[in-house]
């Protein structure tokens, strides 16, 4: 098990599964790349705020010392052009097995490249999204006491990509679901339920009856360990989040679901740029905003809140079992906005900008 | 030449609607007694529709279910008195759930050809929820989507299911958006998308929406995707208040219920499918028998005496603002909402304790006082 420093100095953190640390169950049988106690990890920045927000946590991780050393490929979404660079980045993450990445750019248009975020988790097999919601100290919202987690399925369902024009006028777009894959991913929600002492589990469906009766085959094997398991469909699901929220503890859902509920859960905590969000697989884990908004339109302003992107680094410090680094910047980031007086404009605050939110946190350190 | 199409449509659903001896006809499907609060609340609705001398005949038909050639279907006079008003209340109705029923929803939805429904969320002054300035409305396509229907297991293990987007049904949902929009004041239509992923399916849909927006040069247009919407919506609803939103099946499916959820639940959202044949209003809160205990929730209320019939009582009003009686329904509109918001007779799940009864005396009260 992992250290837990803060779940046990902060009577805020009596629960282990925090954004500070998620014990979800490590699959990885290759270790990362690693030379002489320095990891490497590949570096995606993305499009939008991606640059400033990588930057930052690039100048926290600089002055703690952390033993990583960066790959970066600054693939861009935004033109075809960059297919080159970002084969060289799958290489590279391939290689390294660990990456933090923010979010690529994916065109609308038709004549457009597929999208890259899905294309990336496809190959790389990160079946499993994790999305921790949970209200922060200090930053009050509408609602209180939020604290779920979102598992979603990361590789197929809606995302397969298998569309076609039958006629003209009539597409037909088709959703896959196998049951090789909903037993994977569900099994990760009850194992990262058990890990992190988890009340109940949830699930959601819609017709999706292959999803649902294999949920409730595993919750079967999971019966001793008095987990509460429910279903629940997803439009429902939808109207109780933003109504009640506290009721969900672990959420396991397909694909497309996860798109919503995860943008509900950001919504209800305090918005996209403080959750945090990793994406694992078998082989590989990739650590990304949990919401994955490219942010466009304040992109270069430096004004992008950059505490969703080092939560996530943070997450992944642990996932290399650098838990004390770990501990220390999560603490001093949320530390940061517990006391209210730097934020970034979309939490409130004076609008303090993404590079004196990084330097706040670097004196909190 | 689109525009003149839909013109006619509009124009053949109006004919029917000639008042008879100063009255229109409208189709009251009230609900099944033994199992729902139906007959309950759609008596409150006509108590309050009486005393407003709102000039509506209403033509009571029952929908339970009989047998004819070996299938369970709904009697044949339901079907007509719909068709021949062309414009239906419906009460909450309990599905009947299991082999051999074709759920009565995707019935109605059929023969009438209901392609698009319309889900206006507005806060209610009088019960409190972490939002207390919701004003959206937003349109589905009900006709096809990713509730096509069409799904198979290839091998075992492999589901597959189909998503089904026509440019035909797009363009139908997309038009009404905007002539709602145009309809009622709002200003812009957003097309709610998830075109980056599904780029050919929602990239159709986006299309026949920015087709449609150039018959309406006063009406503005954008696009937005899914996620994001999911999120500004539950952060600040606010800026949601100036326009109609329009998206296929799926999406607005679950958008829908969330910005119920924002106001409370669905014991208080109105809905109405618009269709080509008829215009159906209803409370929605009875198709979901799994509504959880939070807020608003009138089903906990069966036989009592005690359900809530706002939900109905606004979709009636939808009913009237589409057969333009809207006098009618601002008189009644602010009844009730006065009432609910004085907060002195309101039923059980509002947080009052008054039975149906006495909450429709008091909106009656109100009316006559006006």
């Amino acid at each position: 098990m992992l250290p837990r420093t803060l779940a046990r100095t902060s009577p805020l953190y009596t629960r282990a599964a925090t954004t500070l640390s998620a014990g979800y169950p490590r699959v990885s049988r290759k270790l990362p790349t690693k030379y002489g106690g320095v990891y490497t990890v590949t570096l995606i920045p993305g499009d939008g705020i991606g640059a400033e927000i990588t930057d930052s946590v690039k100048e926290i991780f600089e002055h703690v010392n952390a033993p990583i050393e960066w790959e970066q490929y600054d693939v861009s979404g935004v033109s075809s052009q960059g297919e080159n660079l970002f084969r060289q980045a799958m290489e590279s993450l391939k290689r390294n097995r660990v990456g933090l990445k923010g979010i690529l750019f994916t065109p609308i248009s038709q004549s457009g490249h597929i999208s890259w975020n899905v294309a990336m988790r496809q190959q790389l097999d990160i079946y499993a999204s994790v999305v921790l919601c949970k209200s922060l100290p200090g930053f009050p919202t509408r609602h209180k006491d939020v604290d779920f987690a979102i598992i979603r399925e990361n590789t197929e369902g809606e995302y397969s990509g298998l569309e076609h024009q039958s006629y003209p006028g009539v597409v037909e777009s088709l959703k896959v679901v196998t049951r090789p894959k909903a037993e994977r991913i569900i099994r990760f929600a009850f194992d990262f339920a058990v890990k992190n002492n988890r009340k109940a589990t949830n699930i959601m469906k819609l017709g999706d009856g292959l999803f649902l009766n294999t949920f409730r085959q595993i919750a079967e094997e999971y019966a001793s360990s008095g987990l509460a398991c429910n279903d629940m469909i997803v439009d429902n699901c939808a109207m109780q989040l933003v109504a009640r929220p506290g009721q969900f503890d672990v959420m396991v859902m397909p694909n497309l679901y996860g798109a919503i509920v995860s943008n509900i859960g950001a919504a209800l905590v305090g918005g996209p740029g403080v959750v945090p969000g990793c994406n694992v697989g078998r082989e590989y884990a990739l650590f990304e905003p949990g919401c994955r908004h490219v942010a466009k339109d304040i992109m270069g302003t430096n004004r992008a809140n950059p505490a969703a992107m080092i939560l996530s680094s943070t997450m992944m410090l642990r996932h290399l079992g650098l838990d004390t680094i770990a501990d220390s910047i999560a603490s001093a980031t949320l530390g940061v906005i517990n006391a209210g007086k730097v934020r970034t404009a979309d939490m409130g605050g004076g609008a303090a900008s993404t590079s004196e939110f990084t330097a706040e946190v670097i004196k909190n350190l | 030449m689109l525009t003149a199409r839909t013109l006619s449509g509009a124009a053949q659903v109006r004919r029917s609607l000639q008042p008879i001896q100063g009255k229109y006809a409208v189709t009251l499907i009230p609900g099944d007694a033994f199992t729902g609060i139906g007959p309950e609340i759609s008596h409150a609705v006509k108590a309050i529709y009486a005393a407003a001398e709102v000039p509506i005949e209403w033509e009571e038909v029952s929908v339970t279910p009989v047998l004819k050639g070996g299938k369970t279907v709904i009697p044949d006079a339901a079907i007509t008195s719909v068709k021949r008003n062309t414009v239906a209340l419906k009460g909450p109705l309990a599905t009947p759930i299991g082999k051999g029923h074709v759920s009565l929803n995707l019935t109605l939805r059929r023969t009438f050809n209901l392609f698009a429904n319309v889900r206006p969320c507005v806060s209610i002054k009088g019960f409190k929820t972490a939002y207390d300035d919701v004003n959206t409305v937003l349109i589905r396509e009900n006709t096809e989507g990713e509730y096509s229907g069409i799904e198979h297991e290839i091998v075992d293990g492999v589901v597959q299911s189909i998503k089904l987007i026509t440019w035909q049904a797009s363009e139908r949902v997309a038009r009404y958006a905007f002539h709602y929009a145009q309809a009622n004041g709002r200003r812009r239509v957003t097309a709610v998308h998830k075109a980056n992923i599904m780029k050919m399916s929602d990239g159709m849909f986006l299309a026949a929406c920015r087709e449609v927006s150039g018959d309406f040069p006063n009406i503005a247009y954008d696009e937005d995707l899914l996620d994001r919407v999911c999120l500004q919506v539950c952060q600040n609803p606010r800026p949601y208040a100036d326009r109609v939103m329009v998206m296929p099946n799926l999406y607005g499916d679950i958008l829908s219920d969330m910005c119920a959820g924002l106001i409370g639940g669905l014991g208080l959202t109105p809905s109405g499918n618009i269709g080509r044949d008829a215009s159906i209003f209803e409370a929605v809160h009875g198709s979901a028998p799994d509504i959880a205990e939070f807020g608003a929730n009138p089903i906990r209320k069966i036989g009592k005496g005690l359900a809530n019939p706002t939900a109905l009582l606004l979709s009636s009003l939808m009913m009237l603002r589409h057969m333009n009686l809207n006098t009618y329904a601002e008189r009644i509109e602010k009844a009730a909402l006065s009432t609910i918001a004085e907060g002195k007779t309101i039923t059980g799940d509002l947080g009052g304790k008054a039975t149906t009864k006495e909450f429709t005396d008091a909106i009656v009260k109100r009316l006559h006082a006006q």
